[in-house]
């Protein structure tokens, strides 16, 4: 019976988590399909709303694929801790003997690449369905992968605080969108200075500086967040 | 010796409601404890107070000197996945076992030919299984068991006796609430709750 620490190495943890949760939503497709049919369903009807006319909806079109990334990543981040809350999971990752937020961090990784990052990737084509001029495309899916690196880990943290009371979207909602708000800002300015053939790089950087930010910090408040909703 | 697991004068409320107070307790290596108490008594808040989860409500003097397995009531499986990726990525991280070491755990708890299956296609006392399957894989000294007899059969009931009189013979203590009358006869202590009722 040994009594010393872990038997492997944080690496090794946090990858268990990763691929435990990927595994997840590989075997639950539905899950991962579903912000993309929302994007995709939203992205549809505002032409039939705002009218067909293709310079209208250019002119709108970054405004408007921002706001809808936004809402998608609000509508899964709720999800995020919700199975592992009900079937008993986060109770052993709470005891685990690694860092909560590393644990945690694993986990996040995974939905990230399952939601965020593969609507970053498929971006350019919901640009082009909006008449989005071809050299703002590169910066759309650019600023969204950036920008949901941030809107994911916001997330997490209303979805760890959240996650122990009943029907708490509304809650989620009023808590993290007011933090997602210069997410919004930045990746929209990004992708207009690029449709007026400015240069986006800037706008990119202080994205990325917030994804940075937000990967070194929110893993902590994470931690603590789902320790407090263990708590009884 | 130090114990593997001391508390003393532990006051346990759920939400704001008192449950139990002045609670001691020194688990020492070797020894099984049986949490006895009717049903709502606190049980299970108790467990939840003595591994740590639970903080809010919990006053008094709580220390683990050892690494702990907790099995709760939930029994943290994903069904979508199998018996094997449940053990393999498991949540508590608390093994490097080999798929060798995983496979003979899940026989050694009577699933072997169900390791690739989804532990959704699985009963509910075979889920119980794969999820005490970690007693066997686990390193952990310290075990605290929540009703770790639900749901299984009563070879599974043997089994599990079985095992934890394996691993207090090997220094190991357990702490673990259930109806069932004294099972370890002499090995066992009982804590009636009871007389800790506020």
């Amino acid at each position: 019976m040994s009594s010393e620490g872990p038997s492997v190495s944080m690496f090794a943890a946090f990858s268990w988590q990763f691929v435990r949760h990927a595994k997840t939503l590989i075997n639950s497709p539905a899950d991962v399909a579903n912000p993309l049919l929302f994007f995709f369903m939203v992205i549809t009807l505002f032409p039939l709303g705002l009218g067909p006319d293709p310079e209208r909806l250019a002119a709108m079109a970054p405004g408007i694929l921002w706001v809808v990334a936004l809402l998608a990543s609000l509508m899964v981040s709720s999800k995020l801790f919700a199975s592992d809350f009900e079937d008993g999971s986060l109770e052993q990752l709470a005891l685990a003997p690694y860092p909560l937020p590393i644990l945690a961090l694993g986990e996040i990784a995974a939905h990230w690449l399952a939601t965020g990052g593969l609507l970053s990737l498929v971006s350019p084509i919901f640009g082009i369905m909006l008449g989005l001029p071809t050299q703002g495309l590169a910066t759309l899916m650019f600023s969204l992968l950036l920008g949901s690196i941030c809107l994911t880990l916001i997330g997490a943290v209303g979805s760890a605080l959240t996650v122990s009371i009943r029907r708490g979207g509304l809650l989620l909602s009023l808590l993290i969108i007011p933090l997602n708000v210069p997410v919004l800002i930045f990746g929209t300015a990004a992708v207009n200075e690029a449709v007026i053939g400015g240069n986006a790089v800037s706008w990119l950087a202080l994205l990325g500086g917030l994804a940075l930010g937000a990967l070194a910090l929110m893993p902590i408040a994470i931690g603590a967040a789902l320790r407090v909703s263990l708590d009884n | 010796m130090t114990p593997l697991l001391s508390a003393r004068g532990v006051a346990v409320e759920r939400g704001d409601r008192p449950l139990l107070q002045n609670v001691s307790l020194s688990v020492f290596a070797g020894q099984v404890w049986q949490l006895v108490g009717a049903n709502g008594m606190g049980k299970t808040s108790l467990l939840r107070a003595l591994s740590g989860l639970a903080r809010l409500g919990v006053t008094g003097d709580i220390q683990r000197h050892a690494p702990l397995l907790y099995l709760g009531h939930s029994a943290a499986l994903k069904l979508s996945l199998t018996a094997t990726e449940n053990l393999r990525f498991h949540p508590a991280c608390e093994t490097s076992a080999q798929p060798g070491e995983i496979a003979s755990a899940l026989a050694a708890v009577n699933l072997r030919g169900y390791e690739g299956r989804p532990v959704s296609s699985l009963s509910a006392g075979q889920q119980r299984r794969v999820a005490l399957a970690r007693l066997v894989l686990s390193p952990a000294a310290l075990w605290l068991l929540d009703e770790p007899f639900t749901a299984l059969d009563a070879a599974g009931c043997d089994w599990l006796e079985h095992r934890v009189r394996e691993h207090v013979a090997e220094q190991g203590a357990v702490v673990f609430t259930s109806h069932q009358a004294s099972r370890f006869g002499g090995l066992q202590q009982d804590m009636d709750l009871s007389h800790h009722v506020v």
